[in-house]
């Protein structure tokens, strides 16, 4: 089991990428803990900034280092940064066309049993509806470190959204197929496609491995860059497979499954069957133990593919 | 350079424009004109030719209804064609939105909603001091503004990071669109509230040239905290029958009124020659 976070390696490419790179600032509203963000903020003073618990300020005050040429990483919780601050977002990030990353922390359910003030199920609808910024749910560390790196290579707008806890790998350590805003295609099928986003890929493609010993061939698509999302991927899968399952720690509308079926439905009509959290404040539990209730791991795919099939 | 005289070619700009366009925020307008003025005519190292200079002074207008004053400025110092700006200010297609859109050339952040301008300016004052760089940064924000809870944190945080190259005013002219601003939703003793947090507070009659160059210069030499200027203006100043009244905060003047107006500015102008 992998004992690395999402967050965590955050953390270390900014660590090391900002040795050389004084325009990098890392922004947190006391949130530098839950971030895991700590050593960078012990070694990097010069270049991290802490606002307090105040996301509205913290994301504005991000925007304004931006517009001087500064690279800011605005780290907050993800349920915060993305309705406490989307005016902020919307205005100073999205609309000015800022170089900021905004960085949602235990994002989705991660917070769990702290209930529906502390999830972040709406985020993919509320980020993604603004024009000019882009929305990212990686899945594991490797593809993390490689988004993150990618990203610092540009001046646009992003919300990356990244979970509490480490996450089982979707890939191996020096093989992680990347392009930017391009699917990852973790396993290639004909019969079916499950197309996921964020730590829910991992349920993914152990559903697929077990649909394949039901002699069921599923394809998998990583869509981590679920603004811009990769059209044609969707269209292909459309085209190639009789169904496409769409799995994300989302709540049901204005979300990635909500995407790809606008996309399908205009260029390739398939039956699209979303799995997602439901329109209400999800049962009290673990992230685990949510997915599970809602249908969202492997075992809970794998029911919905052969039923729908 | 007469600024008083440069203040009333500039409101004379602002009703023109106002009445050519058929919209615009006309009390706020001429209630912040003398302070922008001051700022881009004398005290703000900006040029229209330079404005990738990291070293340039920052500008961000958080009451960004005002920006038929900001647009006149520009337009007059050559950020951008002064006739296309009156051609098409608000029209269809036109680059030349209601609220200040740092796609035209001088605008450093969009504004328009109300306690976004300071935060984004705390940021710009961080970055020039990580940077170690000498511009300064100057916001300007309504009285009916301060009722924004974004803008208290964006006080604390100025006052926190000690930003002694950050100025901000509060137009204090006592009027928002639905009334007084004690009426609406309470804003006396801005300086008290500004002080507590931290900030070097500079209190002064906002419609006088020099009172503004003074304060400004004021906080230029100020270190450790940032400054702001409580500058008690009169919404509509310059025009008699727009002064202090509520209801001129987007009204547009009638054909007779355009002319009274251009009258009694074309009088006061004349006085400077």
């Amino acid at each position: 089991m992998n004992k690395i976070a999402n967050k965590q390696v955050i953390n270390d490419v900014l660590l090391a990428e900002s040795a050389t790179d004084k325009d990098i600032v890392v922004l947190c509203s006391d949130s530098r803990g839950s971030a895991g963000m700590k050593s960078y903020a012990e070694q990097r003073p010069e270049q991290f900034v802490e606002m307090g618990i105040a996301e509205q300020n913290l994301v504005s005050v991000a925007a304004g280092l931006a517009s001087c040429g500064k690279k800011p990483f605005a780290v907050s919780p993800a349920s915060f940064l993305s309705t406490r601050s989307m005016e902020q977002a919307k205005v100073d990030v999205a609309y000015s066309n800022t170089n900021v990353k905004l960085i949602g922390i235990s994002g989705g359910v991660s917070y769990g049993a702290l209930g529906m003030t502390h999830h972040s199920a709406t985020d993919i609808a509320t980020m993604g509806s603004m024009p000019n910024m882009r929305v990212y749910l990686p899945s594991d560390r490797f593809q993390t470190e490689a988004l993150i790196k990618s990203v610092l290579k540009d001046d646009k707008p992003a919300y990356i959204r990244i979970g509490r806890n480490a996450v089982e790998d979707v890939y191996e350590e020096g093989h992680v197929p990347f392009a930017l805003d391009k699917a990852t295609v973790v396993r290639e099928g004909t019969d079916v496609t499950i197309i996921a986003c964020g730590e829910l890929v991992g349920d993914a493609k152990a559903a697929a491995e077990e649909l394949a010993q039901k002699g069921i061939s599923t394809r998998v698509l990583d869509m981590y860059c679920v603004k811009p999302i990769d059209k044609e991927a969707v269209i292909q899968a459309a085209k190639e497979t009789k169904l496409i399952v769409t799995v994300e720690e989302h709540t049901m509308y204005g979300g990635m499954g909500s995407m790809v079926a606008q996309i399908t439905a205009a260029n390739a009509p398939v039956k699209v069957v979303n799995l997602t959290l439901p329109d209400a404040p999800v049962v009290t539990g673990k992230s685990r133990e949510i997915f599970k209730y809602y249908g969202l791991d492997a075992e809970g795919i794998v029911k919905t593919v052969t039923e729908q099939l | 350079m007469n600024l008083e005289a440069k203040a009333v070619d500039i409101r004379k700009d602002i009703v023109d424009l106002i009445y050519k366009a058929g919209c615009g925020h006309i009390g706020g307008d001429l209630s912040v004109t003398d302070i922008l003025v001051d700022l881009y005519y004398k005290q703000m190292n900006i040029d229209p030719q330079k404005m990738d200079d990291p070293d340039r002074d920052r500008f961000v207008l958080s009451k960004g209804h005002s920006v038929e004053a900001l647009y006149c400025i520009l337009a007059d110092k050559g950020f951008f064609d002064k006739k296309e700006l009156f051609d098409t200010y608000s029209k269809h297609l036109s680059k030349f939105i209601g609220h200040p859109n740092n796609k035209i050339n001088g605008v450093e952040m969009n504004t328009g909603s109300l306690g976004h301008g300071l935060g984004v300016a705390v940021g710009m004052a961080l970055a020039g001091k990580m940077d170690k760089r000498d511009y300064r940064v100057y916001a300007v924000l309504g009285d009916g503004e301060m009722a924004e809870g974004s803008n208290w944190e964006a006080i604390n945080a100025g006052a926190h990071y000690k930003l002694d190259n950050l100025t901000a005013f509060v137009d204090r002219n006592r009027l928002q669109i639905s009334g007084t601003t004690e009426e609406v939703m309470t804003a006396d003793s801005q300086e008290e509230r500004w002080k507590s947090f931290g900030w070097n507070v500079i209190s002064i009659s906002g419609n006088d040239m020099n009172a503004i160059d003074e304060a400004v210069d004021i906080a230029k030499e100020t270190k450790d905290r940032p400054t702001v200027i409580i500058a008690n203006t009169t919404k509509g100043c310059g025009v008699s029958f727009i002064e202090n009244k509520a209801a001129w905060h987007h009204k547009v003047p009638t054909k007779a009124e355009y002319h009274q107006a251009m009258q009694e500015l074309s009088e006061r102008r004349a006085q400077y020659e």
